[in-house]
This record gives C-alpha cells, sequence and structure tokens, in this order.
C-alpha cells in the first residue's frame, strides 16, 4: 500500500474547489522541450574554447608564429654573424638569450630556427595534406579493385620505420631545408591518405542514399552542409598533428648531422650545438632550444587533441 | 592457428625483403662513391678501381642486389669500407648487447610504469591524480627523448656522481639513458591505458560484476585489465620502432658503445655497407617484434583464439 | 490468481535520488513507495526516463555517488536499513541477498572469461566451499537455468552462447548465491519474441522452486500480464498507481495506466485503425513542474492538476493511485469503456 495516502489526505482539503475545472489544451507542449539546434562548426567551437588546455596551446602556437616572424627584428643584429671575443656570453641586457660560441646573438638565432623548424613543420603537413588527399581521395572514389591494390600497397608502406626512412633519404640528398621537406612529405603522406579514403568511402555511402531518397541537386547541398564538415574533421586533426612530428624529425635528424646545414639555424641544430658544451655553465646554450622545441610540439599537441575532441559528432550535446 | 601463425610469418619476411631492397637501392642512388672520403687529396684512379673492384663495385647494379641478399642469407653483412680491418658483422656484434640492454629495459620499464600510470588515472578519473599523471603524459610526448637525455645529462647526470655519463658497464651506466628513451613510450602507453580502462568500466559486464558484490580490486584486476591492456598489445610494434630509432640519437648523447653509436658514426663518415647493415638488422628487429605481437595478441584474445580453431 | 501472503521483504519508503549535471540536478526519482512481498512478483512498468532503472540500482546501492545520490528516503530489506550501509556492507548484500540482471546479454558478459569463471566468482566470498564444491554448485544452476551439457559448457566463452542462453547465463549467476530477491531490468527487451516466453517461463520456474521474490522493470506490458502478482506504474520520477494485476488492466484509474493499456496494440484489431500512443514528451526533471507531472499530456487535466502535486488514494485495500481526478470534487468524467487489451493468464 502507498504510503504516503495517509499524510495527504488532510492537505487536500485546503484546495479551493473552483480549481476542479478542465484546463484549455491548445497543443502547445511539443516545441516547449526542443533545445535550440547549433551548427556544426559553432558546436565545435564551444567545446574547444571549454579546454582550457586546448586553448593554452592555440596561443601559444599564434605566439610562437608572431615571434617568429618579428623576432629576428627585435634586435639588431644578425642571425649569422657573430663577434668571437663575445662567444658563451650569458643572458643579459644586450643579448637577451645570451651567445653562442661564435659570439652569434641567441635571441636572434632561436627565433630565426623558430622560422625554419616552423616553416619545414608547416611545409610538411601541407604536401603530405596534398599527397594524401589526391592518393587516399582518389583510391576512395575509384573504390573496388583499384583502391584494394592502392591500400594494399599503402598497408605495405605503413610497416617501414618511418624515421628510419627519413634518414636513409637524408643520407642519399644533401642536407638541406628543402630536403628534409621532401624526406618528411614522402613517408609521412601514408596515414593522411588512410584517413581521406575513409573519409571518401563514407562520403560516398552516404552520396547513393541520400541519392536514391533525394531527387536532383538537393544532394550536393546535404553533402556540403552535413558530409563535408564532418569529414573535414579528422582530416584537419591529423594535419595539426603532424606538424609536432615534423618538428621532432627535423631536430632529430640535426642530431645525427643530417639537419639543415651552417649557417642556416634550426633548433635542432641549436640543440646539438649545445651537446658539447653541456658540461659546462653555458646553460643559455641548451634551454633555449629545448624550451622553444618542447613548448611547439607541447602546443601543437594539445590545441590537436583539444581539435579532436571538438570536431568528434559523437561527443555532441 | 598454424595458417595463422604461416600467413604471418611470411608478411614479416616480404616486409623485411622490400625494406633491404629499398635500402640496397637508395644507397646506392647516392652521389659520389665512398671513396671520395678517402685520404686528402682523393686517390688515383688506378687505385680507385681496384678498390671498386675489390668491394665487387664495378658489377651492374642488380648482380650486386642479388649478391647481397645471397650474403645476407648467411649473415655476411659485407666489409666496412670506412673501417678497413673490420667487418660490419663483427662492429655490430660489439655493440649488440649495450643496444640490448638499453632497449630491453626502456621497453620492460616503459610497458609496467605505464600500465600502473593508466590504470591509476582510470580510477581516479577526474582528480588530482588523473590530471598530473596526464600532464606528464604529455609532457613525455612533447619534449623529445634527446632533448630529455641532455637536461638530464646537464642537471642530474653532471650534479650527482651516482649517475655516471660517460662509457658504460654497471647498471647505473643505464638508469638515465632508459629514463630519457621511454619519456615517450611511457606517455603513449599511460594515455592509451588510461582511455581503455575508463572506456572498459563504463562497459555492462562490468557493472554485472559489481551487481554480483565483486570487491573493486578484483573488478580491475581480473575484469577490467585484461580487456583494457588488448589494444596496448597492438602498439607495441610502432613503440618498438620508435624506441629503436630514439637509441640512435641517446646512444650518441651518452656515449653508449652499442649498434645506435656506429650507426650514427657511419651516416657521418658515408659508410654504406654498415649503414645498411645496421638497417637491415633493425628492420630485422623490428619486423620481427611486429610478428610476435601478432602471434601474442592472437593468443590471449580468446575471441580470435577460437575463430581460428573454429576456422 | 495466486494470494500471497503479505509479509514483506524489502520496502522502500519515500526515495529520491537526484543527478548532479553541468546543467544542474535531474531529480530522477522523486518520492518512490512501494514494498515487496516474499514470493511474489512485482512489475514496474513505465517508459524510458521514468526512473525504474534508477529505483532499482538505488536498491542495490549501484547508481555511483557523484555524480548520483540517494537525497533521501528509506530501503528496508528483511528489516536492515540499506542506506546506512557502506559500501563493504553493501558488496555482501549484492549477488548475495539480491541479484540483478540487466537488459542486453550480449554486453553483461564479460567476454575474455569462461561462464564458469563468472558464475563460480560470486561463490568467492563463501569460504567454506572446496573447488569441487564450486563446480558442484556451478554445473547445478546452469541445469537449473536449462543449459544443456553444464559441466562441458562452463569451460566455454560467452560468444559461444546464443542471446536467450546468455540471458539464462546471466539468471544463473544472479541466483548462485540463493538471494531473497531477484530484480530483473528489462530481461527481456533484447531478445526475439520466442526467447522471451522462454525465459518467462523460467522465471516461473524458479519462482515456483526457490520462492524466490522478483521485481520486474519492462515497459513490456504483455510480460507484465503473463508473470506479476502487482504492477507498479512510474511516470516522471513517481509511482502513480500500484494494484494487483486485475485492479491494473481491468479498472485502471489513472489517465496515463489508460493511455499506455490503450496504445497497445491487439492482434485482433481493425489493420486499417490508426496506432493509439500518448501524445507529448515526459517533463525534463531537471526541473519538474509544480503540478502534476502528467499533466500537460493528460486529456482530463484540471487546473488543480497544474497547480497542485496530487496525493495518493486509495482505490481498494491494495490499490492506489496519484490523481485528482480521484478527489469527490472532480467532475464526475467517464472513461471510455474498454477492457484491457491483455487477457490474464
Amino acid at each position: 500500500m502507498d504510503n504516503s495516502a495517509k499524510a495527504s489526505k488532510k492537505h487536500a482539503q485546503n484546495i479551493p474547489d473552483d480549481l476542479f475545472t478542465p484546463v484549455n489544451k491548445n497543443g502547445d507542449n511539443e516545441a516547449e522541450f526542443m533545445r535550440p539546434s547549433v551548427g556544426f562548426w559553432q558546436d565545435a567551437w564551444f567545446r574547444l574554447m571549454k579546454n582550457k588546455v586546448a586553448v593554452l596551446g592555440l596561443i601559444l602556437i599564434v605566439i610562437m608564429i608572431i615571434m617568429a616572424i618579428i623576432g629576428p627584428w627585435l634586435t639588431p643584429y644578425d642571425y649569422r654573424e657573430g663577434v668571437l671575443s663575445n662567444q658563451n656570453q650569458p643572458p643579459s641586457t644586450t643579448h637577451w638569450f645570451g651567445t653562442d660560441e661564435l659570439g652569434r646573438d641567441m635571441f636572434t638565432r632561436v627565433w630565426y630556427g623558430a622560422r625554419v623548424s616552423l616553416f619545414i613543420g608547416f611545409a610538411a603537413a601541407f604536401i603530405e595534406f596534398f599527397i594524401g588527399v589526391s592518393y587516399g581521395g582518389l583510391s576512395g572514389y575509384k573504390g573496388g579493385r583499384v583502391d584494394n591494390i592502392m591500400m594494399r600497397f599503402v598497408d605495405v608502406l605503413y610497416g617501414l620505420p618511418y624515421l628510419l626512412v627519413v634518414i636513409l633519404l637524408m643520407v642519399v640528398m644533401d642536407p638541406g631545408v628543402f630536403t628534409i621537406i621532401v624526406a618528411l612529405s614522402l613517408t609521412g603522406w601514408i596515414g593522411m591518405a588512410r584517413i581521406v579514403r575513409g573519409q571518401v568511402l563514407q562520403l560516398k555511402s552516404n552520396e547513393y542514399v541520400l541519392a536514391s531518397k533525394v531527387l536532383g541537386g538537393s544532394t550536393s547541398r546535404i553533402v556540403r552542409k552535413h558530409l563535408l564538415p564532418n569529414s573535414m574533421g579528422p582530416i584537419i586533426v591529423s594535419m595539426t598533428l603532424t606538424v609536432p612530428g615534423a618538428i621532432f624529425a627535423e631536430a632529430f635528424l640535426s642530431f645525427l648531422g643530417l639537419g639543415v646545414q651552417a649557417p642556416i639555424a634550426s633548433w635542432g641544430t641549436m640543440a646539438n650545438d649545445a651537446l658539447g658544451v653541456l658540461n659546462t655553465g653555458y646553460w643559455w646554450r641548451l634551454v633555449f632550444p629545448a624550451v622553444m622545441i618542447s613548448l611547439t610540439m607541447f602546443a601543437f599537441n594539445v590545441f590537436g587533441d583539444g581539435l579532436r575532441d571538438a570536431l568528434d559528432p559523437k561527443m555532441r550535446r | 592457428m598454424g595458417v595463422f601463425i604461416l600467413k604471418r610469418f611470411v608478411a614479416m619476411i616480404i616486409t623485411l625483403l622490400i625494406i633491404i631492397t629499398l635500402t640496397f637501392f637508395l644507397m646506392h642512388a647516392a652521389p659520389g662513391d665512398p671513396f671520395d672520403f678517402d685520404a686528402e687529396g682523393g686517390i688515383s684512379a688506378q687505385a680507385r678501381e681496384n678498390l671498386m673492384i675489390h668491394y665487387g663495385l664495378d658489377q651492374p647494379t642488380h648482380i650486386q642486389y642479388f649478391n647481397y641478399i645471397k650474403n645476407l642469407a648467411t649473415l655476411d653483412f659485407g666489409p666496412s669500407m670506412v673501417s678497413r680491418s673490420r667487418t660490419v658483422d663483427s662492429m655490430i656484434a660489439n655493440g649488440f648487447p649495450a643496444s640490448l640492454v638499453l632497449g630491453f629495459t626502456t621497453l620492460i620499464f616503459s610497458v609496467i610504469s605505464g600500465i600502473i600510470l593508466g590504470v591509476i588515472a582510470a580510477l581516479r578519473h577526474n582528480r588530482m591524480v588523473d590530471y598530473v599523471t596526464m600532464i606528464i603524459a604529455v609532457l613525455g610526448i612533447s619534449i623529445p627523448n634527446f632533448i630529455l637525455a641532455m637536461i638530464f645529462i646537464k642537471y642530474i647526470g653532471l650534479q650527482f656522481d651516482f649517475f655516471p655519463v660517460a662509457r658504460w658497464g654497471t647498471w647505473r651506466h643505464v638508469i638515465l639513458p632508459a629514463l630519457a628513451l621511454s619519456s615517450g613510450p611511457i606517455a603513449i602507453i599511460a594515455r592509451l591505458t588510461r582511455s581503455n580502462m575508463l572506456e572498459v568500466l563504463n562497459q555492462d559486464y562490468i557493472r554485472t560484476a559489481k551487481a554480483k558484490g565483486i570487491s573493486p580490486t578484483r573488478i580491475v584486476m581480473k575484469h577490467a585489465l585484461r580487456n583494457a591492456l588488448l589494444p596496448v598489445v597492438t602498439i607495441m610494434g610502432a613503440l618498438t620502432a620508435s624506441v629503436l630509432t630514439g637509441s640512435f640519437v641517446i646512444e650518441r648523447i651518452f656515449a653508449v658503445p652499442g649498434v645506435g653509436r656506429y650507426f650514427v658514426e657511419s651516416i657521418s663518415n658515408r659508410d654504406y655497407p654498415m649503414i645498411m647493415a645496421t638497417t637491415v638488422v633493425y628492420s630485422a628487429i623490428l619486423v620481427f617484434m611486429m610478428f610476435i605481437v601478432d602471434l601474442v595478441y592472437g593468443i590471449i584474445d580468446p575471441r580470435i583464439k577460437l575463430h581460428k580453431k573454429e576456422g | 490468481m495466486k494470494e500471497k501472503q503479505n509479509e514483506p521483504i524489502l520496502d522502500v519508503s519515500d526515495l529520491h535520488v537526484s543527478f548532479q549535471t553541468r546543467n544542474g540536478e535531474v531529480q530522477a526519482v522523486r518520492g518512490v513507495n512501494f514494498s515487496l512481498n516474499k514470493g511474489e512478483t512485482l512489475a514496474i512498468v513505465g517508459e524510458s526516463g521514468c526512473g525504474k532503472s534508477v529505483t532499482a540500482q538505488s536498491i542495490m546501492r549501484l547508481i555511483p555517488e557523484p555524480p548520483g545520490k540517494i537525497k533521501q528516503g528509506s530501503i528496508s530489506l528483511k528489516g536492515k536499513e540499506l542506506t546506512t550501509y557502506t559500501e563493504k556492507q553493501m558488496r555482501n548484500v549484492r549477488g548475495s541477498e539480491i541479484g540483478m540482471i540487466f537488459q542486453d546479454p550480449m554486453t553483461s558478459l564479460n567476454p575474455v572469461l569462461t561462464i564458469g569463471e563468472q558464475i563460480s566468482e560470486s561463490l568467492l566470498k563463501n569460504p567454506n566451499l572446496t573447488k569441487s564444491d564450486v563446480t558442484e554448485k556451478v554445473t547445478e544452476i546452469l541445469r537449473l537455468v536449462g543449459i544443456a551439457n553444464p559441466s562441458e559448457r562452463l569451460k566455454q566463452y560467452p560468444h559461444q552462447f546464443s542471446g536467450g542462453m546468455r540471458q539464462r547465463i546471466m539468471i544463473a549467476m544472479a541466483l548462485v548465491n540463493e538471494p531473497d530477491v531477484l530484480i530483473a531490468d528489462e530481461p527481456t527487451t533484447a531478445l526475439d519474441v520466442t526467447i522471451q516466453a522462454q525465459i518467462i517461463d523460467l522465471f516461473k520456474d524458479i519462482q515456483k522452486r526457490t520462492g524466490i521474490a522478483i521485481i520486474l522493470i519492462t515497459h513490456d506490458l504483455g510480460l507484465v500480464a503473463q508473470i506479476a502478482d502487482r504492477i507498479n506504474v512510474m511516470y516522471a520520477g513517481r509511482v502513480i498507481e500500484s494494484g494487483l494485476v486485475k485492479d491494473i488492466f481491468y479498472n485502471p484509474k489513472h489517465p496515463y495506466t489508460k493511455g499506455l493499456l490503450k496504445s497497445v496494440p491487439r492482434l485482433d484489431d481493425d489493420r486499417n485503425q490508426p496506432l493509439i500512443p500518448i501524445h507529448g514528451t515526459p517533463p525534463d526533471l531537471l526541473s519538474p513542474p509544480k503540478g502534476c507531472p502528467f499533466a500537460r499530456r493528460c486529456d482530463y487535466a484540471m487546473d488543480v492538476c497544474i497547480q497542485y502535486d496530487p496525493e495518493s488514494t486509495q482505490v481498494t485495500k491494495q490499490h492506489s493511485v496519484r490523481c485528482w481526478l480521484q478527489d469527490e470534487r472532480a467532475k464526475k468524467i467517464t472513461f471510455p469503456s474498454d477492457g484491457p487489451k491483455i487477457t490474464l493468464l
């Protein structure tokens, strides 16, 4: 028996009699609980902004890019020229980041190196994008046997250790900014190709389903407004996450002597140069390039992660 | 099950052959020949020709290729072009023990620490421990291991005698290099384990276990862990690859007398046979690891094992 | 119809359960009262989101404490107040005194452990049992739930069984410790119709043999008719009508209950007649309405319904309902006089 029945009897008496009349209904119930629907990109933007760490990453990236552009102009020094008598000076008011063993100003070199490292990173990401999109797009679009063969090829290449192949390529080519970009792109496009192919296949199946139901030109509109935004997501995330990999690879190559050649400075070569003076008190030689590389990779990694979470359709409110 | 093993084995051999072929033709595509580095002022044309014949470099490329493969089958990597007195195999054999110790220690340490960190973070989801662990993980992925290595040397190794930074020999020599090399793998494993654990803990069968009154320890150890760790096994192949390539630079920085160090030297010297040999050896190890991973995965996931049996 | 002795084994009183979400507090259960008698089958019926699963899981204290919380109320099992129990004490209750099975047998079993291991796990709490005792008990319970060749099959993995068999295994797991109460949360929803019938027969069989009390949670009225003794109809976190099976089916008083009964199609209905759903959607439990939660969807709503929460009225000794239409002042609106759609066995 319902326990609350006894207690409530008394309360009922206090209710005025005239309330016992039927209510006028005018069918307004349904609309209430519909939440306003938010566009895909807006929703993703909201989610991204909520992710504090990802926002931090984005801010860092922007700062890095700005400093890379204006940094070398902030000092009167040139990244190539050094006054030998000034070698290995600690940071001071004249040399904000100190000097290296050839007396060159570290601050200028660090931001010049930023240009080089970031350029390599972005260039590699874009070229991989183009190769990957072409290959993967073609494979997915054609489908069938062509797709099978192309993907088999990719699977085999996928098994090769990426850095190893890059090293071999660099041994063969003359190390330099452009050859590094080429080597990285030639090995890194595979991931992008797979993603693009997957997206194209999805698009295709959606389009056919739509086409069978809807007539005429409206299919392309649906593709543009709904499907394309959804499929761009993983592609953008992949590009963002390629950059730190490229920066890492460039630094790695520098440590093998396969990096950019003097006098061009990159963060990798500067870190490598610091190897010889580890047992000295010249901490600025190591710390500045190390921090730059780490910060940049950190920034792109967390931003890329945040982007991935924000664009994940499964997590929409 | 036998068919499964066989298919994997064949795939392994094919990948290896492709790598070897690629390396071979790449090396031979390099401009110049190994003798440009020799004595100052170059060597006489006759001497060069003799050397070419001696090393079989006068043969057409595809003949050289077949000879090479033939030799490989007997583990003959040929002589080093730079170090006249030694063969490549002896150099690799010399360096092998140190690299093995470093690599092995790194892998074991990474896997165990990574899993423990990941599990703890998942169990204390959204609390301080979780955030701290995940930040450490992100740092581990973002700070390149060679940068970490240099920082270790400068601020730990050179400060405290306990951690020797030169030469090799005692277990203490292994700590810093292994730690540096582990930073990436630990981070990756921790993140993966954590997200897998979180997903598994949300599964219906965990709810069933709780409804049976099973203790939380047993739920984690017996029910959750096995399911969460399966995906970790699959990345072991890629992880080994990164440890392998990472070891080149780490060995160089810490002056560990391993194969990696020889590899780096041979790159500077353009010692092609050495480069090729080390590439082949590394690739073989890698491909073999992936093969083992496939096997292990097939064994521990009962769904695959039984599927093969019923076939 | 069986008359069960009215010996309450489980008493739920004024239960309130809420969830803290980032949008605010969702009041999933808002004052639920009921008793479960020894050996009887109580069905809790309602649409998705009405709070029936949350009620069931709260009895087992399976609701994760953040974000959920039992805000007030009492849950008394054989006189013991479960809301005061520590987690450790609850672990002794779960699986031993109360067993629970869930909706989807496909995902509710651990794929990497054999079913023998999963069933014998519950027996771990008895340190006195030897290994052979355990195996014997497991084999026996498997036989009880209708799994052929139990001694061989207990070495197999869940994916080697069909859906219906997996649900039987779940039942075996829940019953192996001989609990007094079995809570079945939508046990047949994920199964084929023919298998559903088998599972219900299994419940009846087990109840006959062991005298266990069953709480059956479902939205399927057909199921209810076959096995339940009493029915609680829940809506928006409350029990809005409660009674014996015959009361609910032949003499429903609450408009929602009537709507539910009317919406179930019959085999002999005219095919051309449209189905009669209940229009509208349940209220948002983030900010539940002040008055009767069903008022907005109710064809018989009065002004009082919107402003005041209806109180509980006893129609008969066993039949109670929360609706203002029970008040004498309500105009005598007669409900359309059709009988229940489902015949009782």
